[in-house]
């Protein structure tokens, strides 16, 4: 980990190259977090990745999360890895939700998502895991290859892991209880 | 009358642009279907291009993977996984359970792997609760993970050799792998999903006589190794399947975020355990076992030898295993002793909160990596200050390997993908929690 200077000079290195890019940094058990503007992200990510004394080459988990009451809601985390020193650094890019104070109240066709960069093309291995959180959060990323759900069906309504989302109430059928459930296949 | 006339013309005007609209757009997609080349029109038939579906049970995709391959005669050309049959939702129910009933549920996500799972989430929540755990309880971690590291190994073995064809294998590998399955029944009660571990240190002393069978066992497991590698090491059929064999180059597996055995095969050691010891791995004195060509036979080697490193490290573990408490002294966390209950008044009210609302964790949220059998696996939580997480995520490495896939397959025959499907051991559950 790099530790507080530390993670000071990264901040300052990454807003040098654009202005606006750091919201604030978080240290915290042993933890170096950078917030960023999700527009700054992937000048983040490549100045993270290709400054020789940085070197953050492995990304080593992607994940999103929900902070439902809060604003901004949605965060996507970037779990990078220097290898030569094993140091980690945490990117946490902040979303806003568009639909938030929408109140047409579902009347718009089109569901409003949070949209990210996709760092695809900077870290191969998100591919999956964008799709992982385009798939529960519905965090659209902008230039991802293949950007389908990837573990729900293909046709499933909903972002499930969204705070707002409940858990169960789906039923799950059997043969036994088809009948309570008619025509569940339409 | 001329409002009427003008409307009339509006209305056929509207009438006639949509019909303008309508026949040109389905004209063009007409013309579309008409002008569309059939795939494969005009070659030779060993260069018609197929696309079969293989899975979801199939019985070497270890699991329910489905695959969605395009040949040319044998050779992949194309290869798409297809996932989420196994997704059950396990980190959505975390979020509606208190942080100590989360533990059984984790463990269930890559079925062969459990302690790395308990391991991989206990030790995120008692980083965020910064609860230190005492030393009996780090090495009866490490003997218990360590026993796993070769339970799953073997089962990969067993399964991977019937996958090429050595039936035999899966049953030398079974009688072992049951072997560990008694001692865990034997310290935890259970031989699988033991819910052993748990916040603040492990839940039971290990029972008299456990050290004894657990050192019988690490004296056989060698040799029980050396058999192993008789069998398939100068084996044949199992050199032709697996050497030069869904090489990936070190880069590449490294850009598309693979670790574990995978990794090492290819040349380089790295490895969690050596680089950024959890728990009490630094005491240890263990190798990391690195191939050269990253082939299917360097990923064998490599597993072998990472069985014979986890006997070492039993062994080293049992030595120096400390004595003392096996789980933290922090009432606030961990429930009291049963014996305490009838003659404190305190203990029973800790005991009463804890196994009512749970104990609650101060917001924050912490990623917390481990070296599976599989590679890096990471535990993301963020806590609201509640008794139960706002977020479990579980970074599998099953999940991120299978990226690889397809570097390793295309190109290759369509028998060989079976061969890297084997060596690339995917848990299925993990990949779809």
């Amino acid at each position: 980990m790099p530790d507080a200077p530390g993670l000071e000079l990264i901040a300052q290195g990454v807003e040098e190259g654009r202005q606006g890019t750091v919201i604030e940094t978080a240290f915290e058990h042993g933890r170096a977090t950078l917030i960023v503007h999700p527009e700054g992200v992937l000048h983040a990510l490549r100045w993270l990745r290709d400054t020789p004394e940085q070197g953050y080459t492995f990304l080593s988990s992607l994940h999103a999360a929900d902070y439902l009451p809060a604003t901004p809601r949605f965060a996507v985390h970037y779990e990078l890895l220097c290898r030569d020193r094993v140091e980690r650094i945490n990117v946490k890019a902040l979303l806003q939700d568009p639909a938030a104070g929408d109140d047409s109240n579902g009347a718009s066709p089109e569901e409003k998502l949070p949209e990210l960069d996709s760092c695809v093309a900077l870290y191969p291995t998100a591919e999956f895991q964008e799709r992982e959180a385009y798939d529960f959060f519905g965090i659209v990323f902008r230039g991802h290859p293949d950007l389908r759900r990837i573990l729900m069906p293909e046709d499933y309504v909903g972002w499930p892991q969204r705070r707002d989302f409940p858990i169960g109430g789906e039923p799950v059928l059997f043969t036994h209880n088809e009948i309570e459930t008619p025509r569940w296949f339409e | 009358m001329a409002d009427d006339l003008l409307r009339d013309e509006e209305i056929t005007e509207r009438g006639v642009a949509r019909e303008m609209e309508d026949p040109s757009s389905s004209l063009v997609d007409s013309a579309e279907i008409i002008h569309r080349e059939p795939e494969g029109e005009g070659l030779e038939p060993e260069q018609e291009v197929l696309t079969i579906n293989m899975g979801p049970h199939h019985p070497a995709t270890h699991g329910v993977l489905r695959l969605i391959v395009t040949l040319q005669g044998e050779q992949v050309i194309d290869l798409k996984p297809v996932m989420g049959y196994l997704h059950t939702g396990i980190e959505k129910s975390c979020e509606d359970k208190s942080y100590w009933k989360v533990i059984p549920f984790v463990e269930r996500m890559d079925y062969l792997s459990y302690f790395f799972q308990m391991e991989a989430f206990c030790g995120c929540v008692e980083r965020l609760v910064e609860l230190e755990i005492p030393p009996r309880a780090k090495y009866l971690r490490v003997l218990h993970m360590e026993l796993n590291r070769i339970m799953s190994h073997l089962v990969w073995l067993g399964t991977s050799a019937l996958d090429l064809g050595a039936i035999s294998m899966f049953w030398y590998c079974f009688r072992e792998r049951d072997q560990i399955l008694d001692l865990f029944e034997m310290s935890t009660g259970q031989r699988m999903h033991t819910r052993f571990f748990q916040v603040g240190g492990v839940f039971e002393d290990i029972p008299l006589g456990f050290e004894k069978k657990v050192r019988e066992f690490c004296s056989v497991m060698p040799s029980r190794i050396d058999q192993y590698e008789a069998l398939l090491d100068r084996n044949e059929i199992f050199l032709h399947r697996t050497r030069e064999v869904g090489i990936v180059s070190r880069e590449r597996l490294l850009e598309l975020g693979v670790t574990g055995p995978l990794l090492r095969a290819a040349g380089e050691p790295w490895d969690l355990r050596k680089v950024d010891p959890c728990l009490c791995y630094g005491d240890f004195d263990f190798n990391i076992p690195v191939g050269t060509v990253g082939d299917g036979y360097d990923r064998y080697r490599v597993r072998l030898q990472e069985m014979r490193e986890s006997v070492r490290i039993i062994e080293q573990a049992l030595d120096g295993l400390p004595e003392g408490p096996w789980v933290a002294d922090d009432r606030k966390y961990v429930l009291p002793p049963r014996d305490e209950l009838s003659t404190s008044m305190e203990s029973l009210i800790h005991h009463f909160k804890l196994v009512t609302e749970g104990f609650r964790v101060p917001p924050g949220e912490l990623y917390y990596a481990i070296e599976s059998p599989r590679g890096e696996l990471g535990c993301f939580v963020v806590a609201d200050g509640s008794s139960k997480p706002a977020r479990v995520h579980f970074r599998d490495p099953s999940f991120v390997n299978l990226q690889a896939f397809r570097d390793m397959s295309v190109g290759g025959l369509i028998a060989d993908l079976i061969q890297n499907l084997a060596m690339l051991d995917p848990i299925i559950g993990g990949v779809d929690r």
